[in-house]
């Protein structure tokens, strides 16, 4: 662990290779005291209904487990059901040398001065663990908030799908009602083992002075699935991530969805990077992004590094009201025999779908938010129809703020 | 009833249809023939409340509401759908959110419409997403049948649909415009005839349509102009016989 912490005192100071400079000094890393909650129930309804927007149920009906973070403290941490484990990463490191070997295995501690900082400053993070075999009956949740002013939030999550295990996590990012300003840093590590499925849905509802730096690396094995979706469509300052997934066993597939909604004064750089480098492994990338004042910048990187691999990108925006949509697909294909594709389109809505809506009765306002409702929905194979029910949910329900 | 008088129209700076006067009644079905490009297509958006298709001169007036200057949506309310030849893609909107669309806040038998017109495959795919001619003929008259509109207009309604569907497309237009033939209780054809509100406007090329549905008049359009009002039947034969410019010199 000394090591880790020379090389973070090292990087504190190394600018991100993209989007702007956060000053971490102007944040509060102290640690906020919050009371551990028992029972969900229990928490006050104006927390309760930022929650539910960031798809965190507290009756936990339909869920295995849950982990809560209050600014820098567990309020909740537990899994429900057998082969599962939800555990506040702090006390994993403790306890557990499993725990321990997957700590920055994925991604590098001296990346940059957030990964760097959520080292120095860990808060807590989550560790979401399948068994070996284990198969997941419902998802399981997890909610990092922000509720004091000017808080600096560092996190750490690792999150293992064990051999043959079927995993789904459903993770919310919120804010306090009334705070402003707030800065998370989250790292997130992802080990989907042979034949392990993996699904990752992440809805981030922040605030208008909020910046975000996730970190994020994955790794898929042989016959491993790796779904990561991902869903920001509520203001936030500033967000920049470029979360990396290696596919290094056979058959190993991933697939990244996002779907962004850029408001005035956002600015959102978004990116996904998948590298394909063991035989048969696939690929998928796709983003719909909105905006409506905001600025929005789309990257996509597929890296095809053996023959035969299969990989797509695809990336959708539209400007509905002004704002800015940077795509920037990248495709490598480093090896004879890929096949690698990209489609990107940036345009506005056609006047002929509008119409065609209001020849069926529609006005033209309600035309427009189905056009935009359809635009962003998107159908994500593998999916439980549960997970897919809260990202439509979540969809319909910013879909109109978006008007 | 539908009441165009002197309609002139502008695409861009074309004048696409002249001194246009019809008048299609209550229970009445109209069909329109006429070759590319004459301006038939572009009667039926301007009827529709396609904006691009500027009124210059003339007006339109429906149920005795003056429409001419009406939004698409509020013709829609009143009681004017349209199957469209070439209708667009909506990404991510599914054929059965698009039928209850066309409901408007009716309860309908989404199912049961679709399996008449064998497309309950299609209820869960984008609608018109990658959809070939015929299906999106089906697709149209499926939307149509949710919608129950008074005045409906056909734009082509067979155009690209093979012969096994052709039939179901002819008799479900028929249906629509209350044309079809059956035995009603208590209720004798001239009378059901007699009860007939619907009205149509349907474009047709090959008059394949004919086979299927009976109508009322028949009107040639060409170069912008209604030139001909006649009996379908006449005017097909003869348009077959001696083609479309011929044919309107000899109604004139």
């Amino acid at each position: 662990m000394r090591n880790l912490t020379d090389k973070a005192r090292e990087a504190k100071d190394k600018k991100a290779a993209i989007g702007p400079d956060v000053d971490l000094a102007t944040f509060t890393a102290e640690p906020v005291a919050h009371d551990y909650v028992k029972d969900l129930k229990t928490l006050p309804v104006l927390d309760r209904n930022r929650l539910i927007q960031a798809g965190i149920d507290t009756s936990e009906s339909g869920r295995s487990g849950t982990y809560i973070q209050m600014d820098t403290a567990v309020v909740h941490s537990h899994a429900k059901q057998e082969g599962l484990e939800v555990i506040p990463i702090k006390e994993a490191l403790k306890k557990y040398e499993w725990a321990r070997e997957h700590y920055w295995k994925l991604v590098s501690v001296d990346a940059d001065k957030y990964t760097a900082a959520a080292e120095l400053n860990l808060h807590d993070g989550y560790v979401i663990r399948a068994l070996p075999g284990a198969k997941a009956v419902w998802p399981v949740q997890a909610c990092l908030y922000l509720d004091k002013e000017n808080i600096s939030q560092y996190v750490h999550n690792l999150i293992i799908a064990e051999e043959g295990s079927e995993l789904h996590v459903i993770t919310g990012c919120a804010t306090s009602p009334h705070l402003k300003r707030g800065l998370h840093v989250g790292i997130s590590e992802f080990f989907v083992k042979k034949n392990a499925k993996l699904s990752f849905t992440m809805i981030h509802h922040w605030a208008e002075e909020v910046m975000v730096r996730p970190r994020s690396v994955g790794i898929v094995e042989e016959g491993g699935l790796f779904l990561n979706n991902y869903i920001c469509m509520k203001p936030v300052k500033s967000l920049q991530m470029y979360p990396t997934t290696h596919l290094v066993g056979k058959g190993a597939v991933a697939r990244f969805y996002s779907i962004l909604v850029g408001t005035p004064g956002s600015l959102m750089d978004v990116g996904g990077r998948i590298l394909l480098k063991a035989e048969d492994t696939r690929a998928e990338i796709i983003a719909r992004a909105i905006t409506n004042g905001g600025t929005i910048i789309n990257r996509g990187d597929l890296v095809g590094e053996v023959t035969g691999v299969k990989a797509h990108l695809e990336c959708k925006g539209l400007i509905l009201n002004g704002g800015i949509i940077h795509a920037i697909p990248e495709l490598q294909g480093k090896a004879d025999g890929v096949e690698m594709s990209h489609e990107a389109a940036v345009g506005k809505i056609a006047q002929e779908e509008i119409m065609y809506l209001m020849s069926r009765g529609l006005s033209e306002d309600e035309a427009i938010s189905t056009i935009v409702r359809g635009f962003l929905s998107v159908d994500i194979p593998g999916l439980p129809p549960k997970l897919q029910e809260e990202i439509d949910r979540a969809v319909d329900m910013s879909s109109k703020d978006v008007m | 009833m539908l009441l165009i008088e002197d309609l002139q129209v502008k695409l861009g700076e074309r004048e696409v249809l002249r001194h246009i006067d019809l008048q299609i009644n209550p229970g009445e079905t109209h069909i329109l023939f006429g070759p590319n490009g004459s301006g038939k297509t572009s009667l039926l958006m301007t009827i529709m409340g396609y904006p691009q298709y500027r009124v210059t001169a003339g007006k339109i007036t429906f149920k005795g509401v003056d429409i001419t200057n009406l939004p698409i949506n509020e013709r829609a309310k009143l009681g004017i759908g349209m199957s469209y030849q070439r209708p667009p893609t909506v990404n991510g909107l599914k054929t059965r959110q698009m039928v209850q669309i066309c409901a408007g806040e009716r309860n309908v038998d989404v199912e049961g419409m679709a399996s008449r017109m064998n497309f309950t495959d299609f209820l869960e795919r984008d609608i018109n997403a990658g959809f070939s001619g015929g299906e999106i003929k089906r697709s149209e008259l499926v939307q149509l049948m949710a919608q129950q509109p008074d005045l409906l207009l056909f734009d082509e309604p067979e155009s690209g649909v093979d012969l096994e569907n052709i039939a179901l497309i002819g008799n479900t237009i028929g249906k629509l415009l209350q044309r079809d033939f059956h035995t009603e209780p208590n209720k004798s054809q001239v009378q059901r005839k007699k009860e007939r509100t619907k009205m149509g406007l349907i474009i047709t090329h090959t008059g394949f349509i004919l086979d299927y549905v009976t109508a009322d008049k028949g009107q040639v359009l060409f170069n912008g102009v209604l030139s001909c009002s006649n009996n379908p039947t006449d005017i097909f034969s003869c348009i077959k016989v001696m083609g479309y410019e011929e044919c309107v010199k000899c109604a004139i």
